[in-house]
C-alpha cells in the first residue's frame, strides 16, 4: 500500500546542522475529481465537479482552478467570496502559506473545511508522481514554482486518461509571477494572472472590488514620496550592530503626523515625526527605527492635527505646521527622536470605517476613512461607491507603495447604513475584535435538543435539592440565571450560636459543555458573553445561555453547589462541593427581592430565606471591610431602551439595593472557597484571579486633588487605604465621597486570571478584595473561566470524570492569555456601545446637568457628569487660562478651577464628523465673561433664530475675507462666541 | 498538547506515512563472521548493529545458577546524531539503555536452558532518528536467532505517539525523531507479539488515563507487524544461508 522510497532533505539552520529527513512517496493518494476513473475514490471525496463551469469569459471551456501561493497571500478576500470554486490547493501552496502567515492559512483552512465551495487539497508532495527534487542551486521559490507546474501538468494528463469521452476539465493555473506564467507556458499549461481572470469573471459584481492591488517592488523609486525600507537582512545587521532599534510603532491620536515608539532600552517612547519620520509604518506594525543625535530631539507637538478630507492626489504636505511648533520646544520635556527605516512586521487587520466619494463622478478610486483615528485613510478602488458611500466598510489593507501617499487597499465587505444600530454594533464588535459569527453547524451539533429533560438516571447521581427552597435574584430582563441562593437554619449550636445552611447553587453548564467538543473551543475562544446595550453576543448558544442552563423559576435544573454551615456570626464551619438537582422557587428582581425582605407581612419560606441570608451578608460584608476590602466605585448606568426601535430614551445611573450586595457576597463567599479548594488539589494548573497591588506612582495626582480638598490619604496598604476613604466625608456633598472612590478605582491595576504554576504563592492576592486566594466560579453561563474552574471542581470532588487538558500547564497559561485578552476587549466594546447609545440619545438634545471636575489637564477639564455618569472633557482655551501644573488648577480671571469643584455644563452633540460624534461640554457655571456659555430661558424662544442669522452671516464673512478653510469645529466655537456678543449686547440694550 | 500539528489536515504525518504506518525496516542478518551471531537493521533512518557471543561460561561473579545471565552493552556511534557528540562508553543514557535491553530480551531467550553461562549482546547505534531502542530490540532478536540461542518468541519493540486530530485522539505508529522532538507522548513496548505478553513498556510525558488505552493497542499492533517482517527477513536468510554455506563445507 505504500511505495518506500527514502529521500533525503536537508535543512541548515543557525550554527548548521545537516538535518536528514524520511520523505515518503505514496501512489494512494487522490485527485479528488469527480472526472477521473483512475483514482479509488469514496463517494464522499470526490470534492471537484465533473463538469465545472466556467464564469470567466477568457476560458469557455470547464476548469479547475490551481493557484500558487502568492496569489493566496495576496488575494484571500476574493478566495472567499463563494464565486470561485473547484479550485486545487497544492500542499506545496499549503505550507508556503502556513509558514508565511497563519491568518490567512487559517482562513485557508476554512475554505477548504468548506464542502460547498469544492476547494481540494492535493498532498503533490508525497505524491509519486509529482514530487520533485531541488535541483543543486535552485532556489527554494523556484523550486516551489516548479512542483506547481508539475503538478500542474499531471492534474492535466491524470484527467485526460480514461477521460469521459474527450470532455475532461482542463486545469488553469493562476498566478501572477510572470516569469512562472512563461515556464508554465513552455510545459502547455494554460495560465493566467488573477487581475485578468477576475476581470473577466461575469455574474459576479463586487468581486472586482475585492482585488489585492499588485505590489509594488519597494527598490523601485520612479514617484517615491517615501525613502525605501531596508531589506530585513539589513535591519538586522543594523539591530545588531546597536545602529537601528527594534520596537512596536503607536501612531498618535490626535496629530496623524506623528507617532511614538516603544523600543527596549529607552525609558522614554521614541518620537517619530511627520511623513518621513513615520514612513508608511500603521499603528501595531513592529518597526526598525533609527534614532537621531540628541540634539535634533523635539518634544511632541501638542497641536491636534487631522487629515484633511480632500484627496490631494500623491503630495506630502503639512509637514511644516508640525516641524516649526516642535522646534521651538522647551529642552525639559523632548523626547528621543528618530524615523523609520524599516518594517519588520506588519500587524494590518480589516478596518471599520466610511467611504469618502470622489469628487469626479464615475471615478473608481476613493478613499476610505477608518473609524479607529490612528489609521491612515486608505485608498480603494471600487465601482459601487454610490452604494457603498452611506455605509460602514470593512476594507483589507494590501501594500503601501513609495510613490503612494496612502496605503492601497481593498473592499472587503459592507456592513450596513451609516447610524444603523446594527451597523454600529457591527463595527464595534469587529474593531474590538469580538467573535459574534453565528454558531457554526458543527457547534450547534453538540447540543441537546430542545426538549431535553433530566433524566432519573442522572438524578440518582446528583444530590436532590429539589425540595429545598431555592431562589435566584439577578437584574431586571436576565435571562442567563446562572446563580440561586438558599438558606434555613439546622439544628443545634455551636459555641451558643445558631446555625444555618446556605447554598449557592450554580448552572451546571459543565455537564452540556464537554471538554474539547466543538462547543467547547468555540466556548474557549470567545471567552466571555458581551453585553452591548440592547444586544448581547452569548458565549454558548442561546438554548443553553438562556433556557437549559438558565435556573429558571419553577423549573428543575442541573447545578454545582457549594453548601456551607454558617454560624450567626458568619464564620463558615464547614463546607462542601457537590452537583445537584434544584428547582427554583422563584426568578426575582433585585428591586422584588428587597420588597420581599422589607415587607414584615410576608412570612413564606422564599422571604425568611431572604432575610436570612441578608443578614448574614451584611455580617460578611462588614467582616470583609475589616480586613481591608476597598470599596469602589464606578459610574454606571442603564439605558430605557425603546422597546419597538430599540433607541435608547433615557439614561438612569444604577441603583445599589441592599439585595445586590447580598447575592454578591455570598458569590464573593463561593469564589473564595472554590479557590481555596482547586489551588490545594491543582497547584499546578488551577485557574485563579489576582488583582496586583497598584504601584504607589499610580496614586500621585489622585493624592495631590485630595489634599486640595483637605484630605490626607493614606495609600499605603488596602487596609489603610480603605480606611481613609470611609474617614473621606464632607457632609456638605454627600457625592464626595463616592466621586472619590471613583477616582480611587482609576489608580488600580486590571484584575487578571492566572494558571496557579506560573506564580508564587504570595502573588495569588486579590488587592481589591483583601484576600489571598480568589477564582472565579459563578457565572459559567457567561464566563469560560468559569466553566474551566467547575472542572477543576468536578474532578476534586469526584463529580465528573477527568480530562488530559486539566493538568496541561501550558494549555492553562495559553489559556489564561486569552482569557484576559477577550475579557480586556469584551470590556472595552461594552464601553465604546455606550458612548454610541449616549450619542445616539443626545441627538436631537442640550441639556444642562451639574457635573464635577476629575481632573485637570493641560488644556481641558475631565468632567463627570453624575446624573448619567458621562464623562468628557471640557476644553480650555490657553489664551484665557493659565495652567498651573504643580498644584494641577486652571485659573482665568481670577476663578480658581480644581479636582472635585462642581460645576454646570452644556451638554450637546457635534455630530459635525460622522464618524467620530462626540459630546460637547460647555462651561456654564462659574461664570467666565467670555467663555462660559450662558442660560437664556427667557429668550428661549428666539434662540434658534438667532443661530441661523449667525451661522448665515459667519459663513457670508468668511466667503468675502476669503480666509482659507477652516475646521469645522472651530466654526462652532465661532458661533458660540458670536453668540454670546450678541445676546449681551441684547441685554444691554433691555437693560 | 503538542504545539506543531503532527497530522496535516489531509491525514498524513509530517514524512508523508498514515498514523498507522511503519516506517521502512530493512535487515540483513549474518553481517560479520567473528561473533556468533549478528544484524543489521535500518528502520527509517535509524540504523542498528547488533551482535551476540555465546553461551559461553560466565565470569565468576556474575554467575547464577537458575540460568544464562544476559550481559547487554547498548552504546551510540558519535556520528549517529545531528550533532557529534562523543559519548563515553557506559553513560547514564547507555546503562539505562543496556538495561531495559536486558529486560526485554531476558523474557524472550529460554534462559533455564543454560546454567551457569552467560549471553553477551552489544548494539551499536549507528544512526539515530527516533526509536533507537525500538530497532536495537529488534536487532537484538535477529542476531540471538543467528546465533542460533534458542527464544520463545520474537522479542519485538515500537513506539506510538497520539496527535490530535481536531479534537479525536489519533495515535502515531513508530514515531520518528521529529515527532518526538514535537514534545507530545511517546510509549515504548516491548512485546512478544506471539503470546501476546509484554517485555516492557516505557513512556515519557503524561498521558491521560483515557486515551492510554488506543496509544497502547496501536502500539502492539506495530509489534505484531514487525515480527511479520523479522520472521520473512529470518526465513530469507536461511533459505540463502544455508544453501551459500552447503557449498563451502561440502
Amino acid at each position: 500500500m505504500w511505495t518506500t522510497k527514502t529521500f533525503l532533505t536537508k535543512t541548515k539552520r543557525g550554527n548548521i546542522l545537516k538535518i536528514v529527513r524520511e520523505h515518503y512517496l505514496r501512489d494512494d493518494l487522490l485527485c479528488g475529481s469527480a472526472a477521473c476513473n483512475v483514482c479509488p475514490h469514496k463517494d464522499d471525496e470526490c470534492i471537484l465537479d465533473v463538469q465545472p463551469e466556467s464564469i470567466c469569459a477568457l476560458f469557455d471551456y470547464n476548469h479547475y482552478l490551481l493557484i500558487d501561493t502568492n496569489v493566496v497571500l495576496h488575494q484571500i478576500d476574493i478566495l472567499e467570496d463563494d464565486a470561485l470554486k473547484n479550485v486545487i490547493i497544492l500542499q506545496t501552496v499549503l505550507e508556503e502559506v502556513k509558514h508565511q502567515n497563519t491568518a490567512i492559512f487559517q482562513r485557508l483552512l476554512e475554505i477548504i473545511g468548506n464542502k460547498r465551495r469544492k476547494f481540494y487539497s492535493f498532498v503533490n508532495e508525497h505524491h509519486k508522481d509529482t514530487y520533485i527534487e531541488r535541483k543543486p542551486g535552485e532556489k527554494p521559490n523556484d523550486r516551489n514554482d516548479r512542483a506547481i507546474r508539475k503538478a500542474a501538468a499531471w492534474y492535466l494528463e491524470h484527467l485526460s486518461i480514461k477521460g469521459l469521452t474527450g470532455h475532461f476539465p482542463k486545469i488553469v493555473l493562476l498566478t501572477d509571477d510572470e516569469n512562472n506564467r512563461k515556464l508554465a507556458q513552455d510545459d502547455g499549461i494554460v495560465c493566467c494572472s488573477v487581475k485578468d481572470y477576475i476581470e473577466n469573471v461575469n455574474g459576479y459584481p463586487g468581486l472586482l472590488d475585492k482585488l489585492s492591488k499588485n505590489v509594488m517592488p519597494e527598490n523601485c523609486s520612479k514617484d517615491a514620496l517615501y525613502p525605501a525600507h531596508l531589506t530585513p537582512s539589513q535591519i538586522h545587521a543594523g539591530i545588531r550592530n546597536g545602529k537601528l532599534h527594534q520596537g512596536t510603532f503607536y501612531a498618535s491620536r490626535d496629530n496623524f503626523l506623528e507617532g511614538t515608539a516603544t523600543v527596549n532600552g529607552f525609558e522614554k517612547q521614541i518620537l517619530l515625526q511627520g511623513h518621513i519620520g513615520i514612513n508608511r509604518a500603521i499603528d501595531g506594525d513592529i518597526v526598525a527605527i533609527e534614532i537621531f543625535p540628541e540634539e535634533e530631539w523635539r518634544k511632541p507637538s501638542d497641536i491636534v492635527l487631522e487629515d484633511k478630507a480632500e484627496d490631494p492626489g500623491d503630495l506630502l504636505e503639512e509637514e511644516s505646521i508640525l516641524l516649526n511648533t516642535a522646534k521651538s520646544a522647551a529642552s525639559a520635556d523632548i523626547s528621543p527622536t528618530g524615523k523609520v527605516v524599516g518594517i519588520i512586521r506588519r500587524k494590518w487587520r480589516q478596518y471599520c470605517g466610511i467611504l469618502m466619494q470622489s469628487k469626479f463622478p464615475g471615478a473608481t478610486r476613493h478613499l476610505f476613512a477608518p473609524a479607529e483615528k490612528r489609521i491612515p485613510r486608505v485608498r480603494i478602488e471600487t465601482r459601487q461607491s454610490d452604494l457603498l458611500a452611506a455605509q460602514r466598510i470593512l476594507v483589507a489593507l494590501d501594500s503601501w507603495p513609495r510613490n503612494s501617499r496612502y496605503p492601497l487597499g481593498h473592499f472587503v465587505r459592507a456592513l450596513g447604513p451609516i447610524g444603523d444600530k446594527d451597523a454600529e454594533n457591527e463595527v464595534i464588535l469587529l474593531e474590538h475584535d469580538v467573535p459574534h459569527a453565528r454558531f457554526s453547524e458543527a457547534v450547534l451539533a453538540c447540543l441537546r435538543p430542545d426538549d431535553w429533560t433530566i433524566t432519573e438516571e442522572e438524578i440518582k447521581k446528583r444530590v436532590d435539592l429539589r425540595s429545598i427552597c431555592v431562589c435566584s435574584v439577578d437584574p431586571p430582563g436576565c435571562t442567563d440565571i446562572d446563580d440561586a441562593l438558599h438558606a434555613r437554619p439546622i439544628p443545634g449550636t455551636t459555641n451558643g450560636l445558631k446555625k444555618y445552611e446556605v447554598g449557592v447553587h450554580i448552572a451546571d453548564v459543565t455537564h452540556f459543555v464537554r471538554p474539547n467538543t466543538a462547543l467547547d473551543k468555540e466556548a474557549a475562544s470567545r471567552s466571555t458573553t458581551v453585553y452591548l446595550v440592547g444586544k448581547r453576543i452569548d458565549m454558548v448558544p442561546d438554548l443553553l445561555s438562556s433556557n437549559l442552563c438558565s435556573l429558571r423559576g419553577g423549573e428543575e435544573r442541573l447545578a454545582f453547589s457549594c453548601v456551607w454551615e454558617i454560624d450567626e456570626n458568619a464564620n463558615v464551619l464547614n463546607t462542601k462541593f457537590h452537583k445537584s438537582v434544584i428547582k427554583s422557587r422563584a426568578a426575582m428582581t433585585y428591586e422584588q427581592a428587597q420588597i420581599a425582605i422589607d415587607d414584615s407581612s410576608r412570612q413564606d419560606e422564599v422571604a425568611a430565606s431572604l432575610r436570612t441570608l441578608n443578614a448574614l451578608a451584611k455580617t460578611l460584608k462588614q467582616k470583609r471591610l475589616d480586613n481591608g476590602a476597598l470599596l469602589l466605585a464606578s459610574p454606571e448606568i442603564r439605558f430605557e431602551v425603546d422597546s419597538e426601535t430599540h433607541e435608547p430614551m433615557e439614561v438612569q445611573a444604577k441603583r445599589i439595593l441592599d439585595t445586590n450586595s447580598m447575592v454578591e457576597e455570598f458569590m464573593l463567599l463561593a469564589n473564595v472557597s472554590v479557590a481555596e479548594h482547586i489551588a490545594g488539589e491543582f497547584p499546578q494548573s488551577a485557574l485563579l484571579r489576582r488583582h496586583p497591588a497598584p504601584p504607589p506612582a499610580n496614586f500621585n495626582t489622585f493624592l495631590k486633588a485630595a489634599a486640595q480638598q483637605g484630605f490626607e490619604l493614606d495609600v499605603s496598604t488596602n487596609k489603610a487605604f480603605s480606611k481613609s476613604l470611609n474617614e473621606a466625608v464632607l457632609p456638605s456633598r454627600p457625592f464626595f465621597n463616592t466621586l472619590l472612590r471613583i477616582m480611587a478605582t482609576r489608580c488600580m491595576q486590571q484584575a487578571v486570571y492566572f494558571s496557579s504554576g506560573t506564580l508564587a504563592q504570595e502573588d495569588y492576592y486579590h488587592y481589591g478584595l483583601a484576600c489571598p486566594i480568589y477564582t472565579h466560579f459563578t457565572s459559567p453561563i457567561r464566563r469560560y473561566a468559569d466553566v474551566v474552574v467547575h472542572r477543576l471542581l468536578a474532578s476534586c470532588v469526584g463529580a465528573d470524570a477527568t480530562h488530559a487538558s486539566i493538568l496541561d500547564t501550558k494549555y492553562a497559561v495559553s489559556l489564561c492569555e486569552n482569557l484576559n485578552y477577550r475579557h480586556r476587549q469584551a470590556q472595552y466594546a461594552g464601553r465604546a456601545s455606550v458612548a454610541l447609545n449616549t450619542h445616539i440619545l443626545f441627538k436631537d438634545r442640550v441639556e444642562v446637568e451639574p457635573a464635577v471636575v476629575l481632573a485637570v489637564k493641560r488644556n481641558a477639564l475631565q468632567v463627570l457628569i453624575p446624573k448619567y455618569g458621562l464623562e468628557g472633557p471640557l476644553y480650555l482655551p490657553s489664551d484665557k487660562f493659565i495652567y498651573n501644573e504643580e498644584e494641577h488648577v486652571q485659573i482665568c480671571n481670577g476663578v480658581v478651577l480644581r479636582t472635585f469643584d462642581e460645576i454646570v455644563v452644556r451638554l450637546s452633540l457635534d455630530s459635525t464628523n460622522l464618524q467620530h460624534r462626540k459630546l460637547v461640554f460647555q462651561l456654564v457655571k462659574p461664570v467666565i465673561p467670555g467663555f462660559s456659555y450662558e442660560e437664556m430661558e427667557v429668550e428661549a424662544v428666539d434662540q434658534p433664530e438667532i443661530e441661523i442669522v449667525d451661522i448665515t452671516r459667519t459663513k457670508k464673512r468668511q466667503k468675502k475675507d476669503d480666509v482659507q478653510i477652516v475646521e469645522r469645529p472651530q466654526v462652532v466655537i465661532d458661533i458660540s462666541k458670536k453668540k454670546q456678543e450678541t445676546k449681551s449686547k441684547k441685554k444691554k440694550g433691555k437693560k | 498538547m503538542p504545539g506543531p500539528d503532527l497530522l496535516s489536515s489531509q491525514g498524513l504525518r509530517l514524512d508523508g506515512r498514515r498514523p498507522n504506518e511503519l516506517r521502512r525496516i530493512r535487515c540483513k542478518l549474518g553481517v560479520f563472521t567473528q561473533p556468533d551471531g549478528s544484524a543489521y537493521l535500518e528502520q527509517g533512518n535509524t540504523k542498528v548493529l547488533a551482535a551476540v557471543y555465546g553461551p559461553h561460561q560466565a565470569a565468576k561473579s556474575k554467575m547464577s545458577t537458575e540460568g544464562v545471565v544476559v550481559n547487554c552493552q547498548y552504546s551510540m556511534a558519535t556520528f549517529s546524531t545531528g550533532e557529534r557528540k562523543n559519548r563515553p562508553r557506559g553513560d547514564r543514557k547507555s546503562q539505562e539503555m543496556s538495561l531495559h535491553l536486558r529486560q526485554a530480551l531476558s523474557s524472550a531467550i529460554k534462559t533455564e536452558l543454560y546454567p551457569r553461562s552467560q549471553i553477551d549482546i552489544y548494539i551499536e547505534v549507528l544512526q539515530a532518528d527516533g526509536a533507537a531502542f525500538c530497532a536495537s530490540v529488534n536487532a537484538a532478536t535477529l542476531a540471538l536467532i543467528d546465533a542460533g540461542v534458542p527464544l520463545r518468541a520474537y522479542a519485538c519493540a515500537c513506539t506510538s505517539s497520539v496527535a490530535w486530530r481536531g479534537s479525536q485522539p489519533e495515535p502515531l505508529l513508530d514515531v520518528g525523531h521529529v515527532e518526538e522532538a514535537a514534545g507530545g507522548v511517546c510509549l515504548t513496548v516491548a512485546a512478544l507479539p506471539s503470546t501476546g505478553s509484554i517485555a516492557l513498556l516505557e513512556m515519557s510525558h503524561r498521558l491521560h488515563m483515557d486515551y492510554f488505552e488506543v496509544v497502547i493497542s496501536r502500539a502492539m499492533q506495530g509489534c505484531r507487524d514487525i515480527e511479520v517482517i523479522l520472521d520473512k527477513a529470518v526465513r530469507e536468510h536461511l533459505a540463502e544461508g544455508w544453501t551459500k554455506q552447503d557449498i563451502v563445507t561440502i
